[in-house]
């Protein structure tokens, strides 16, 4: 059976992928409803994580592949967009809770 | 891959998870954004300059001219938005992340036609991916104003299940065939941008938070499947993370608007027939009162509430509405904010505009702790709100908001609703509050009412 070959060999990913799905959804339950903004914009930041994958595609791309290292540029571009307005509007956003506990 | 670099892998992954935990508290929330971007940070430093593979230096140099250009460019663009137009921009970088994994897929594409397992994940993230950025960017649109209402095509449902359903089998015979055609990659590329639009053009309102939460679980499994296609363990770890933490977090908002996410995607309500609940004969009289009434009724009270609400958000009214606080309290009035947990234009929104415009924290009251309260307070000032605060959500079983957990102003001596008109709200249904005997509607927008209100105090 191809599937059983498949689940032995990549086991560890698959349990990887199992406790990260339940990590996140403890890791999320009962948050009060104050931060659910903060929180979909820093969930929203760590999606970002893609980026790792579009540098990977540049340096693995073949320095002549010009159509490669442009696709690949143009999504390192939109990921660490992505990561850094990310945060740093949860940062913002997070500084003015802050700003009035004080 | 280096050694040191799996360990920064295990680093970063770790920081996520910590990241993610502490946002959810408060106290520790803004700690928790900066653990988990520093683990991002080290991660693509790590990328960049541990892997040992031999790379040209002219490649690092665009490597760093992307990240350069795109660190200054969302650094600007959240330095500078308004905190009102938080639910466009989540939605805006959420599209870019999308992107990026679709062009991550589309490259990789060539490079693995034969491996079955391999261009399944590639498949799946160009159509996940795709579907995200699409669906974004349409989301982007509807909330900012540029494409405006719902569009809905005949049996737009059925349409719509069609096209996914297309996707999967066009994805799998793609795999199966082991085709290396580009013309069918970028038909099937097509075909997932499509649906994204289709998916999110029906939605509109209220909901379009939980799309865009929902939207947002999916870039996280988009970026875990370009981590499976890598064996990159960060990128897995995070994705997934944000896939079923973004999942928990679209399932707790549509439970704070008494809404299913079914019915969110396929549109129960939210547009097309209001639903009357009674006629307007039964309803009573509406009493319509001037600013100079109730600048006199707020300003020899003793305890105010405020129920602000989507329409303060929209009219930018967050630091009026301070102001008419600070005025108040100087004039020996109690003031507080009732804050509904949906109030804004996403949930928990409220909660940073009015933070925004420095409101003292201990003015906040959440919903369970101010109910009770409505009893002993002389005047509720509703601004731009309605759904949040109508009767129907208790009294009628055949209101789709029924069951909804609401504001309990009608306890109070008397309330006084600022509204644009009369129109009702976003569920599309008449708030017997409004014609309620206690109950006087102050019609205009609410920062031209609130700054009205503000100088009619002062002259007193």
């Amino acid at each position: 059976m191809k599937i059983l070959e498949f689940i032995n060999d990549n086991l560890d990913l698959i349990y990887i992928l199992i406790l990260s799905i339940f990590i996140g959804v403890e890791v999320i339950k009962n948050i009060p409803a104050v931060l659910h903004t903060p929180l979909m914009s820093g969930a929203n930041a760590l999606s970002g994580v893609v980026i790792v994958g579009a540098i990977l595609v540049m340096l693995q791309a073949d320095p002549t592949d010009y159509v490669a290292l442009t696709l690949g540029f143009f999504a390192v571009v939109l990921g660490i967009l992505n990561v850094v307005g990310g945060f740093v509007v949860t940062d913002r956003m997070l500084q003015m809770f802050k700003k009035k506990k004080s | 891959m280096t050694i040191t670099l799996s360990i920064i892998y295990l680093i970063a992954s770790i920081t996520f998870i910590f990241g993610l935990k502490m946002l959810g508290h408060p106290e520790t929330a803004k700690k928790g954004n900066l653990i988990a971007g520093s683990g991002m940070g080290l991660a693509i430093v790590g990328t960049i300059f541990l892997n040992n593979s031999h790379v040209p230096t002219f490649v690092y140099g665009l490597i760093l001219a992307a990240i350069a250009i795109g660190s200054i460019i969302g650094w600007l663009i959240a330095v500078k938005v308004e905190m009102t137009k938080m639910p466009e921009l989540v939605s805006l970088f959420n599209g870019f992340g999308g992107a990026s994994a679709t062009i991550i897929g589309l490259v990789e594409f060539s490079k693995n036609i034969g491996d079955v397992m391999q261009t399944t994940t590639t498949m799946a993230a160009i159509i996940i991916g795709s579907i995200t950025f699409s669906g974004s960017i349409i989301a982007w649109a509807k909330l900012n104003g540029t494409m405006n209402g719902l569009i809905r095509l005949p049996k737009y449902n059925l349409i719509n299940n069609l096209v996914i359903l297309g996707l999967i089998v066009f994805g799998a015979y793609m795999v199966w065939t082991g085709s290396d055609s580009q013309i069918l990659l970028y038909a099937l590329l097509l075909g997932a941008l499509i649906y994204g639009v289709l998916f999110v053009i029906p939605i509109g309102g209220a909901d379009m938070p939980v799309v865009i939460s929902l939207l947002n679980s999916l870039t996280g499994i988009a970026a875990a499947i370009t981590g499976i296609l890598y064996t990159n363990m960060v990128m897995l770890v995070g994705g997934i993370l944000v896939g079923s933490a973004g999942l928990i977090l679209t399932v707790a908002m549509c439970k704070a608007m008494n809404r299913s996410l079914t019915s969110v995607i396929f549109g129960a309500f939210g547009g097309g027939d209001a639903v009357a609940s009674g006629t307007k004969s039964e309803l009573g009289e509406i009493k319509s009162s001037t600013a100079s009434d109730v600048a006199i009724l707020m300003n020899y009270s003793q305890r105010v509430i405020f129920v602000p609400g989507y329409g303060l958000a929209v009219a930018q009214a967050q630091h009026a509405i301070h102001e008419l606080e600070q005025l108040l309290e100087s004039k020996g009035v109690e003031v507080k904010y009732a804050i509904h947990p949906v109030a804004g234009r996403m949930p928990g929104h409220m909660n940073v505009l009015l933070a925004e415009s420095n409101v003292d924290y201990d003015k906040l009251a959440e919903m369970d702790d101010v109910n009770p309260e409505f009893k002993n307070t002389d005047v509720v000032f509703v601004v731009g709100a309605n759904d949040v605060v109508n009767p129907a959500a208790h009294n009628d079983p055949s209101s789709p908001i029924y069951g909804m957990p609401i504001l309990e102003v009608a306890d109070a001596k008397q309330i006084i609703v600022n509204k644009r008109t009369m129109n009702p709200g976003y569920a599309g249904i008449e708030n017997e509050l409004f014609y309620n005997q206690k109950t006087a509607m102050l019609f205009g927008d609410a920062k031209k009412t609130i700054q009205a209100l503000i100088s009619e105090i002062k002259n007193m």
